[in-house]
């Protein structure tokens, strides 16, 4: 539960954020959320990175199926992605993911070990 | 807390944020980049995105609404003219601003400032044929006039407010790519848009390549090999016209023939990057008499490279002033081909040579003096800062001459000279005018006489100016400030020593070649020569294609009863006139038992070719290549022999030259001890070319629109963001000029009906953003010859269904 809980607070606060700050408010979102909601490192990992993910993934996701994926296959093969709109997706999401997790795993080093 | 892992991992992670923040050389930040909140998927506009809103701008003296159509073509409703330009400002920002500021960089040589070092030799080029400095010149002329200087005034106010209340996340993403921010807009960028059409379409000239030719070959052979004037010629102002002696007496220098057409000292070899010359056009009007309807009809495609986002943007602009609908440049304010309540124009490039060389003599290496009438002059220096992206600032030193800027001195050869002589180079894009003007009185033109009053504000790039109107009249203005030059001056480099071989003056306007409601019904243009080069009292050096012309006035003499169908029909027309003089010939002389089976294969393609260059013919790709390989058998030994670079004499005059003389002098190949004939020249031609012709037969691609390719490549030539491989015939000759990159860029119809009735098309889309449906949606239609009924909205249309959103602007 409060894995879950860390995790959509990392998504919702990133989002907020986003509006605002420039894109690594993801790590400063993903690390207040490991501060406040005390797990265990991996878990902190886990809640920050997926969180990130989801909310990327989501988000460009969503962009894109509301674009009918025009731009998508057009930047998949700048990148170069082969013009796939779901590996530019998911390159999104874990590029985003990996920011988020580490981010909220050093957090999660400011309290002692848990017992 | 646990002090060594929490540091670890801190170092650990904000490294990776830096380097996913970082732009490694060409590449973007890719943390921003992908960032769905910030990078490109911001630019993915939804497939239903609205373009409606309501907006404030305090610049605006009234309140403006601008409804977009079905196909987003925006109408442009205000109460006053400088609002209607503040908008046009903000709605070309809007939709093309990454475009705008992209061709206004190319044209001021700032390309290094986003992709770097190898942009260098190219913003040098620039800046030495003096493109600031004539935007400088042409700036200060356009706000002496109040009237341009409020239109540009309010326009690049208008485009700045659109900058203004830009947000980071909204840039095109062509700034995000090549990870940069727009700058404001100024005056001098839209003088230098100008200027950017202005060595688009008047910068063509062959020089450095004639001197050579000359230089080692001799005048006499040079001017059989590029005579003067053309035997399949259908000038502008027809054939026979006779011409008033001239009011501007133009004399040879005294030394003409020792210093300038004799002279054989081995010039410094030029390798000119020039301007396509493809930049051609057609533009036609016919007179009531000869439609359906009893009203003048008028038609004009301009043959410019092909690119996205396009050069031009479609748009209606009204105001109580005036109500002009037709393509605009972004860039720039007002309809440049289009019409109004009351009349319709266009234009086609004149191809005048106003660009000519000069070679200076310096005193010594600091170029601080050079010699003219015998004295030693003080030259004058612009030093232009290029900025470079990744590293240090270039400072390039230009010298001012009398004639011009030194383009090529021994700092600069660009790899074309060999670094020990000066050329100052004369350019007529330099001097002084306010093109703005014109597009200004024409949108505003009610008649024949505001139309000639407008054109007298176009001096370069000189036009063919078209027009038509609603009372009846239909004429042509081959217009422009064109210098009045001796038989032969400029085509060579000249002597820069003293004034005997500058300029003398300037063609006086009415002298222009013209025709106004003439009987025959219809005026024409297409690039060809204007007048007849036999009667017309001034050189009209230059190059003037002369088929598109000729099939043109062909078909039209002969049309009667015409309407918006067969005007559409006429523009898309694959005819391919020079083929169908050429390909007889070919075949009467070459003997099919002089080949083998699978070369005869190929013979038979081509004579079964009706000589249209329709999409699927392989007997224009037949043509094209035999053609190809015949100029190189005829000319290549003798231009063998000019060290350095040079110039094929036209296809035209080669087929002119075996059309009259079957034993034309040049056919033999100087290098072998026979005399080759024309059958010689051919059949060596011929089995080159099946070479060729065999293995695109092998991948398939003898198919005249797969061998042509046509394309239409991203302005930044980025493959993703172009329209590749288009299904489209046409080509070089044809009415539909389309070849691989250049091509009708905007085709239009105009019938003078009480009510306009007018058609049009371009070869791209109104938004610039690659992720927008209006990208290029207009591509399709265009590869199949459609049109798109051009909608000029009325005051009583603002409900009309094919209104899809509204912008609203106040104070």
């Amino acid at each position: 539960m409060k894995f879950l809980i860390a995790l959509l607070l990392t998504a919702l606060l990133s989002f907020v954020g986003g509006l605002w700050l420039p894109w690594w408010e993801i790590a400063g979102a993903s690390f207040i959320v490991s501060v406040i909601i005390p797990q265990n490192s991996r878990k902190c990992f886990f809640a920050g990175f997926v969180g990130i993910f989801l909310e990327w993934g989501i988000l460009s996701w969503w962009i894109d199926f509301k674009n009918n994926s025009i731009l998508s296959q057009k930047i998949a093969q700048i990148l170069p992605l082969g013009g796939s709109s779901y590996l530019l997706i998911f390159t999104t999401a874990i590029i985003g993911g990996i920011v988020g997790g580490l981010s909220a795993l050093t957090a999660s080093y400011l309290r002692p070990a848990s017992k | 807390m646990r002090v060594i892992p929490f540091f670890s991992w801190l170092i650990l992670t904000v490294a990776i944020i830096i380097g996913l923040d970082k732009q490694w050389g060409s590449i973007p930040s890719i943390g921003k980049f992908l960032s769905p909140q910030h990078g490109f998927w911001q630019n993915a506009d939804p497939y239903d995105k609205d373009f409606g809103g309501d907006l404030k701008f305090p610049q605006l003296l009234d309140s403006v609404n601008v409804y977009t159509d079905e196909r987003m073509v925006p109408h442009v409703f205000a109460t006053n003219d400088h609002d209607a330009y503040f908008i046009q400002g903000y709605v070309h920002a809007k939709f093309r601003l990454w475009q705008m500021e992209f061709e206004v960089y190319a044209a001021g040589g700032r390309i290094s400032e986003l992709i770097g070092e190898k942009a260098v030799n190219f913003d040098r080029e620039k800046r030495r044929l003096g493109m600031v400095y004539a935007a400088e010149k042409s700036v200060a002329e356009m706000e002496k006039d109040p009237v341009t200087k409020n239109e540009a005034d309010a326009y690049t106010a208008g485009v700045n407010a659109y900058i203004d209340n830009l947000k980071e996340s909204e840039l095109p993403i062509e700034y995000k790519l090549l990870s940069y921010k727009p700058e404001h807009w100024t005056n001098l960028k839209t003088a230098l848009f100008l200027k950017y059409m202005s060595l688009d379409l008047a910068g063509h000239e062959n020089d450095f390549e004639y001197t050579n030719v000359r230089n080692f070959l001799g005048i006499s052979t040079f001017e059989k090999m590029y005579p003067y004037g053309q035997d399949s010629l259908d000038p502008i102002v027809p054939e026979g016209t006779e011409f008033p002696p001239p009011g501007m007496n133009v004399k040879f220098p005294s030394n003409v023939d020792s210093v300038y057409f004799m002279k054989t000292d081995s010039s410094e070899a030029i390798l000119e990057n020039k301007p396509d010359r493809e930049n051609g056009s057609n533009n036609w009007a016919v007179s009531g008499k000869k439609t359906r309807s009893g009203k003048p009809i008028l038609c004009n495609d301009p043959h410019l490279g092909l690119n996205l986002p396009s050069l031009w943007f479609e748009m209606q602009i009204h105001t109580p002033k005036f109500n002009a609908y037709g393509a605009s440049f972004p860039a720039a304010p007002g309809i440049v081909i289009g019409f109004n309540d009351s009349c319709a124009f266009g234009f086609t490039n004149a191809e005048r040579d106003v660009r000519d060389y000069y070679e200076i003599r310096f005193r010594d290496s600091t170029m601080k003096e050079y010699l003219f009438n015998g004295k030693w002059i003080e030259t004058s220096f612009r030093y232009d800062t290029i900025k470079v992206k990744g590293g240090s600032d270039f400072i390039d030193t230009v010298a001012y001459t009398l004639f011009g800027p030194v383009m090529y001195d021994r700092k600069f050869t660009g790899n074309r000279t060999a670094g020990t002589k000066y050329y100052a180079v004369r350019w007529k894009a330099h001097d002084a005018s306010n093109e703005l003007k014109t597009f200004y009185l024409l949108d505003h033109a009610k008649n024949y006489d505001d139309y000639y009053a407008a054109i007298q504000n176009l001096h370069t790039p000189g036009q063919n100016c078209i027009f038509a109107s609603k009372m009846g009249d239909i004429a042509i203005w081959d217009q422009g400030e064109f210098p009045a030059k001796w038989r032969r001056q400029g085509d060579f480099i000249m002597p820069g020593l003293d004034s005997s071989y500058a300029w003398q003056g300037t063609i006086p306007q009415q002298e222009n070649p013209h025709l106004v409601n003439p009987d025959r019904g219809y005026v024409s243009s297409a690039n060809q020569f204007p007048a007849d080069p036999k009667k017309y009292p001034y050189y009209l050096g230059g190059y003037f294609p002369p088929y598109r012309g000729l099939i043109i006035n062909k078909v039209l003499s002969n049309m009667v009863n015409i309407t918006i169908d067969s005007m559409e029909r006429l523009q898309t027309n694959n005819f391919n006139e020079f083929a169908a003089m050429a390909v007889p010939l070919i075949l009467r002389n070459l003997d099919p038992d002089s080949l083998d089976a699978n070369e005869r294969d190929y013979l038979d393609t081509l004579k079964k070719w009706n000589f249209f260059n329709d999409a699927n013919e392989a007997g224009a790709t037949v043509f094209v290549l035999t053609w190809e390989s015949f100029e190189n058998v005829v000319w290549s030994d003798e231009l063998g022999k000019c060290k350095g670079p040079t110039t094929f004499p036209e296809s035209s005059t080669l087929l002119e030259s075996i059309l009259k003389d079957s034993t034309f002098e040049f056919l033999d190949n100087i290098n072998t001890p026979k005399k080759e004939t024309l059958r010689d020249d051919i059949l060596a031609a011929f089995r080159k070319s099946t070479v060729s012709l065999k293995s695109l037969d092998i991948e398939k691609k003898l198919s005249w629109e797969k061998f042509k390719d046509t394309r239409i490549s991203h302005l930044a030539r980025l493959a993703p963001f172009s329209s590749m491989h288009l299904n489209v015939g046409g080509g070089l000759n044809c009415i539909n000029a389309a070849t691989a990159d250049h091509g009708p860029s905007w085709r239009m119809i105009v019938e003078l009906t009480d009510t306009t009735n007018a058609f049009g098309i371009y070869p791209g889309g109104q938004s610039g953003n690659p992720g927008s449906r209006y990208y290029d949606d207009f591509v399709d239609d265009w590869s199949k010859g459609k049109y798109y009924k051009l909608w000029v909205m009325n005051k009583s249309d603002f409900n009309d269904f094919k209104v899809k959103y509204k912008m609203s602007f106040g104070k």
